[in-house]
């Protein structure tokens, strides 16, 4: 006769049936485990076979079919992305960045500029008075021929957005920018140097995606210093873009080794407008809508 | 019709319902009022003779009391529309009040100055952005912050990092005499394309070319190219996962974690002598990672095979016992 340990009414005996049982099964599993290692061991194409049907359900494989993201060698994007708003710096002009914050910007916002200013080559910080409106410093920058403009926002006086406005002609993005740490606060960080650093972009699908990648890319030189072994990763991952630089070595053909520098901090875009920074009149590629998050298996970049 | 002394009379000694009563003095709030004030010389009742300036809408009028028309309230008022310029403005009044009282003229042009200059800076203000406060949702905040947690987990960025370093390496994206590595690795990588080459791995080969990126002249091209996104499914057999890989028909298998983590051990060291067939392994798979896509146009995988071209004019060919420890440990 059968029962269930759930129906023992004393607790002390339930319990003692339900460890015992526990170790049961544990035992049943090392066993089974210790027998698979065994048999695969004879013959490893069992293993692969195994590896190769056992992938596990993620958020990334489960994705909803999204139109917008971009195949291999899709020749119709590939075409507008030459003749974008960025296509200038892909054919080689130098990026002449700015960087600027709200009025009044406190402590941790202007140390994560610096933090930035180490980053990102060709980047000059100003500081920003009172007087000038955003689009006003716009038409400056446009004047003096830069070619991006970046402005940390802040609230309480912690940075929380970053805007990134391309320049001449747009677009220009918003980002929520989250979980910053400083370089010297990642332990056994390694320390900057001046090289121009490679760039990885990882996982930017979409059309979306693209764009902003496109944008990141445009804020560093084209020709990286390899020398200099300093690596700058913008990572999407489930529409969260995190940032990350390394310092790397090559020990084998098969094994390289990273150091951290820093910063870190995660960005998640909020919109993307098409031209020049223009709250009233801006036209909206993309914006957050909290209706969108209907699914976590949609995402945007 | 109006008698004026009588109007004051009713309005000062019984009921104005435009009179404030205050500590200071009486206020009037009617809005022809010249200066605000209630008493009987500035009553814009009590007056058959009154001017003043008002705007509206950004318009400036000088507002005239025309004694004729007092049986019409509506119409009792001659507005005449006063320039932007205030030297223009300020004549039209003099012209139009020519005979007045000058105290009234002096208060007039003083109402001028007043609205000119607020005026002013209320375009200068229109021009400017207004500040809007956007608030920061603290539920959403809440939300995205476990989310973004869980998808920083999933990212696995070091590994994604290390392989995309090691894919341009291997793809001989850093040039042909490459200044991040070390002298020894480099020619470690050369050894093994060449021992690919001769040992004829098809499958290693077809990986390698599909992961070969065509070089710019300068190698520019490479440094945006966009990676393809199921690394999760690339990095099997490393570690975190193996839990969930080996349980074949067993899913909870909560209660002996502690236990399972020496199998793991071992189990990764297994899988590291794997690991290169593993990742061949990938090949079959029609996987999504023919989603990744550069930011520059990638161009096709090359197609100089690692049979022909400098791969053959390279020295090492004399090394023959390193060659041959390379074969065995493949």
């Amino acid at each position: 006769m059968s029962f269930s340990a759930s129906e023992i009414k004393n607790k002390a005996k339930r319990g003692e049936i339900y460890e015992k049982q526990r170790i049961a099964k544990g035992k049943a599993k090392r066993q089974r485990r210790q027998e698979l290692k065994k048999e695969e061991q004879d013959n490893p194409e069992l293993r692969e076979a195994r590896l190769r049907e056992n992938v596990p359900k993620t958020q990334e494989n489960t994705r909803e079919f999204d139109e917008a993201v971009i195949g291999e060698a899709d020749e119709e994007v590939a075409q507008d992305e030459e003749e974008d708003e960025f296509a200038s710096y892909f054919n080689g002009q130098a990026p002449k960045v700015l960087i600027t914050t709200t009025p009044n910007a406190g402590k941790k916002t202007t140390s994560f500029v610096k933090e930035l200013v180490s980053v990102v080559p060709n980047l000059e910080y100003v500081k920003r008075g009172k007087k000038f409106e955003l689009q006003q410093i716009i038409e400056f920058c446009k004047r003096r021929e830069y070619t991006d403009l970046v402005v940390v926002t802040e609230d309480h006086k912690e940075p929380t957005h970053v805007t990134l406005i391309h320049l001449p002609e747009g677009p220009t993005a918003h980002f929520r920018l989250t979980r910053i740490t400083g370089g010297k606060e990642i332990s056994g960080h390694a320390r900057a140097t001046s090289h121009f650093p490679e760039l990885i972009l990882n996982q930017f699908s979409t059309r979306l995606g693209h764009t902003v990648g496109r944008m990141f890319a445009s804020l560093f030189p084209q020709v990286p210093e390899f020398q200099g072994r300093q690596v700058v990763t913008f990572h999407n991952q489930r529409d969260f873009i995190f940032f990350r630089r390394h310092r790397y070595v090559f020990r084998n053909s098969k094994r390289v080794d990273l150091q951290e520098i820093g910063p870190r901090f995660t960005l998640r875009l909020r919109w993307l407008q098409k031209g020049l920074y223009d709250p009233v009149n801006g036209e909206y590629e993309w914006a957050y809508k909290a209706d969108l998050e209907t699914s976590r298996r949609r995402v945007f970049l | 019709m109006n008698n004026d002394g009588i109007v004051w009379e009713v309005l000062n000694n019984q009921f104005c319902s435009f009179k404030v009563k205050t500590d200071l003095g009486n206020l009037c709030r009617h809005p022809y009022n010249l200066t605000g004030r209630c008493n009987r010389k500035e009553c814009p009742l009590a007056n058959s003779r009154y001017a003043t300036v008002r705007e509206t809408n950004g318009r400036m009028y000088l507002c005239l009391k025309t004694a004729e028309r007092a049986h019409m309230p509506a119409k009792q008022w001659e507005k005449i529309e006063l320039p932007r310029n205030y030297a223009q403005a300020v004549a039209i009044i003099e012209e139009n009040m020519q005979y007045w009282p000058n105290w009234m003229i002096n208060v007039c042009k003083q109402r001028l100055t007043k609205i000119t200059q607020y005026l002013i800076r209320m375009r200068k203000l229109k021009l400017k952005n207004k500040h809007t406060l956007v608030p920061i949702k603290k539920k959403l905040e809440r939300r995205e912050k476990s989310r973004e947690i869980r998808a920083e987990a999933a990212a696995r960025l070091d590994q994604s990092i290390e392989k995309e370093l090691l894919e341009r390496l291997r793809s001989k994206a850093y040039g042909d005499q490459p200044l991040n590595v070390n002298e020894e690795v480099w020619r470690e990588i050369l050894e093994g394309d060449a021992v690919e080459a001769e040992s004829d791995v098809t499958t290693e080969d077809e990986l390698e070319e599909e992961n070969e990126y065509e070089m710019g002249e300068n190698g520019k091209e490479l440094m945006h190219a966009f990676v393809s996104d199921d690394s999760d499914n690339e990095d099997d057999g490393s570690g975190g996962d193996m839990e969930d890989l080996l349980d074949i028909s067993d899913i909870s298998s909560a209660e002996d974690d502690d236990e399972s983590v020496e199998e793991d051990v071992s189990d990764d060291e297994l899988e590291s002598d794997n690991d290169s067939s593993s990742s061949s392994s990938d090949e079959d798979r029609p996987t999504k990672s023919k989603r990744s896509a550069d930011s520059h146009p990638r161009q096709k995988p090359s197609k100089r095979s690692k049979k022909h071209g400098p791969r053959v004019e390279i020295e090492y060919e004399t090394e023959a016992p390193t060659r041959d420890n390379m074969l065995t440990n493949w």
